[in-house]
């Protein structure tokens, strides 16, 4: 599924799983992606590994880091994605020069073939994607997903949510991925998020990591995003099917 | 000023610059933008600046006719003896500008990255000028090859974060200095230590740093046939060339081959790299095909950098200066020769920009300015080893 067509209708408490590609082995998205895809994953985000991810902190590094021994490369990543067949719809969250090595003509082209509908580059500016890439996207139906954080200002926030066309990403707190502060300790800035007239829906991340933190998010925003606290959880699996699935069906029914 | 081959109102040299930051640090890298030239050319700022550079750190620092160094060669060389300069390196001429802007931004707390340690020791003495918090990060590796400068730091009242992560040298400790600086981004402002990152940082560093420039010409009268600096981000190199940029003095930056430029063991990033993203700046990068940053090799710390500043990029590209590199042995032998012919131990650093007089094609009436970025007292050890091995 197209991730624009999961948000008609403004659907609730969804859970966007993150998952480092080439992670813990070559080839474990074969395995983890059919595994949520079954317990009904609403959308399942895909990292490329890249050698600095700046807005990451050890959890994911150390993904990254690994993948990359194992072998992984962005070429590759597509060929694993075009032999798993899943309505889920996929998103892929990587940095800048991944892509521009790539070539983002071929990257976006590719993206389409293989069924990635979403697109998450923290170090993209919007300014850049605007002037550069809007065109690109639009024409081959793939939407940009910008990040907020609770020091973005109104005009900003404004401009995002002009060129959103499926989901915001919220960053809970101002920090890299996987820290230990308190979802509890965004409540004020979700709330203030909400009263804001935001047409575009918006999914909570960083700080969720258990049911807890997934619920109080929902309260505020249309889901939740998991990252580090699910490659925790695979970091030694021996079975991903069955790990991936006890993972999820600890977040939600 | 010059106002060729600056920074455009975007932020860019060309195709080069820019500021890729994750949204995270939008409101940080947009209050820089938006004030730092204001701070920067207030009259009292400048005051400040001017007499902390005189009665702190003892500028102006020399040009220095080397006289043995110049027959030995057959030519005219100066030495700009930035390793005079308190703290021993060109590096405080940044630190202490970085801190005053910092001051009237409002912020209570520092932090930095550092190589060779000399970054870090010029910003912790400015920290502790000022009464600063701050936290160096550095990676592994270097805390073993620069100890004195982290006994130093020490000393000085700063933290020291090791890094353990990737390379465990200069990249990744600007990387975890930046990742500090998104989870603390109201009270901290990150010291950049070269003329790289995201813009507006290569022209603040330039800026600070183009009082070497400044110096040499009222030192030296009429302009130099040749100016010679090393180059690992590039910030020595941007300062002695600052003011060079509208004359026809042929600017020479001389990166570290490493083993050799032709081998993976290298960190000379304009001859082997290629364009990208690194450090939120788009600029020439050591890179695979698929946009992985390889991890560069240097004897020396300071130059042990996959990336470069855009300017540089952006001046090589349009040909306004031209960028060659040495290999570790030969910034070796070319410190001996210092040390012997002069008296002077250079830094590793320094001691690239000086092996390039040996591949240098001149006549003996031409005049030579050559960096000298900083002393050696940091480098005893290495040079030591090298001795010991290849000697
Ligand atoms: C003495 C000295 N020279 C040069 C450098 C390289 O930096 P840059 O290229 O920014 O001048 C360093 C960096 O640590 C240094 O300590």
């Amino acid at each position: 599924m197209n991730i624009k067509d999961l948000f008609k209708g403004n659907p609730k408490n969804l859970l966007n799983i993150y998952v480092t590609a080439g992670y813990p082995r070559l080839d474990s998205l074969t395995e983890i992606i059919p595994a949520l895809a079954e317990h009904k994953v609403s959308i399942i985000e895909v990292g490329i590994p890249y050698s600095d991810p700046l807005s990451d902190g050890p959890t994911i590094q150390k993904s990254n880091m690994q993948a990359l021994d194992n072998g992984i490369t962005l070429e590759l990543i597509f060929k694993q994605l075009s032999s798993i067949d899943t309505e889920v719809p996929l998103v892929l969250m990587g940095y800048y020069n991944s892509i521009l090595q790539y070539g983002m003509e071929r990257f976006v082209k590719k993206c389409n073939e293989v069924g990635v509908s979403g697109l998450i580059v923290p170090d993209l500016p919007i300014e850049i994607y605007l002037r550069d890439y809007r065109e690109l996207f639009d024409n081959n139906g793939l939407s940009n997903i910008f990040l907020i954080t609770p020091s973005t200002t109104d005009d900003r926030l404004e401009m995002i949510d002009n060129h959103s066309s499926s989901f915001i990403y919220a960053v809970s707190s101002s920090s890299t991925t996987g820290n230990n502060k308190k979802i509890e300790g965004a409540e004020e800035y979700l709330q203030g998020l909400n009263s804001k007239n935001i047409n575009t829906p918006v999914l909570v991340g960083f700080n969720i990591r258990d049911r807890k933190s997934f619920e109080f998010v929902n309260q505020y925003a249309s889901g939740g995003i998991i990252g580090s606290a699910f490659i925790n959880h695979i970091s030694n699996s021996k079975n991903l099917h069955k790990d991936t699935s006890v993972f999820v069906q600890s977040i939600k029914n | 000023m010059s106002q060729n081959y600056q920074v455009d109102n975007q932020g860019y040299y060309g195709p080069y610059g820019g500021a890729y930051v994750p949204e995270m640090l939008y409101p940080n890298i947009m209050e820089l933008q938006n004030n730092y030239l204001s701070i920067i050319n207030d009259v009292s700022f400048q005051k400040e600046l001017d007499e902390l550079l005189h009665n702190y750190v003892g500028r102006p620092t020399p040009l220095y006719f080397a006289d043995r160094l110049s027959k030995y060669y057959n030519t005219n060389i100066f030495l700009k003896r930035e390793d005079l300069c308190h703290t021993g390196a060109h590096k405080i001429n940044n630190s202490l500008g970085q801190i005053l802007l910092a001051k009237r931004l409002g912020k209570t707390r520092i932090i930095a990255e550092t190589g060779a340690g000399q970054h870090g020791v010029a910003t912790a003495t400015a920290c502790s000028l000022m009464g600063f918090e701050c936290d160096i990060f550095m990676g592994a590796k270097d805390i073993v090859r620069q100890a004195p400068n982290v006994e130093r730091m020490k000393m000085l009242g700063a933290n020291i974060v090791p890094v353990h992560s990737g390379s465990k040298t200069l990249k990744d400790a600007t990387n975890e200095a930046i990742r500090n600086w998104i989870n603390n981004p109201t009270d901290t402002h990150y010291i950049i230590g070269s003329v790289v990152g995201p813009h507006p940082y290569p022209d603040i560093v330039a800026r600070f740093q183009s009082v070497i420039s400044k110096e040499v010409k009222l030192q030296l009268g009429k302009n130099p046939d040749y100016i010679i600096a090393c180059v690992g981000g590039g910030s020595n190199a941007m300062g002695i060339f600052y003011h060079y940029l509208d004359e026809d003095t042929k600017l020479i930056g001389v990166e570290a081959a490493g083993h050799g430029v032709d081998t993976p063991m290298t960190a000379a990033t304009l001859a082997v790299g290629t364009k990208g993203v690194l450090h939120a700046s788009m600029t020439k990068v050591m890179q695979t095909n698929d946009g992985q940053v390889v991890e560069p090799h240097s004897v020396s710390a300071g130059l042990d950098y996959p990336g470069i500043g855009p300017q540089h990029a952006y001046l090589e590209e349009v040909g306004k200066a031209t960028y060659h590199s040495v290999t570790d042995q030969e910034a070796i032998d070319a410190a001996h020769l210092l040390a012997r012919k002069e008296g002077i131990i250079p830094a590793l650093e320094s001691a690239h920009a000086l092996a390039y007089l040996e591949k240098l094609v001149c006549f003996k009436k031409d005049i030579v300015v050559v960096n000298l970025s900083g002393r050696g007292d940091k480098d005893l050890e290495t040079y030591k080893t090298f001795s010991d091995n290849e000697y």
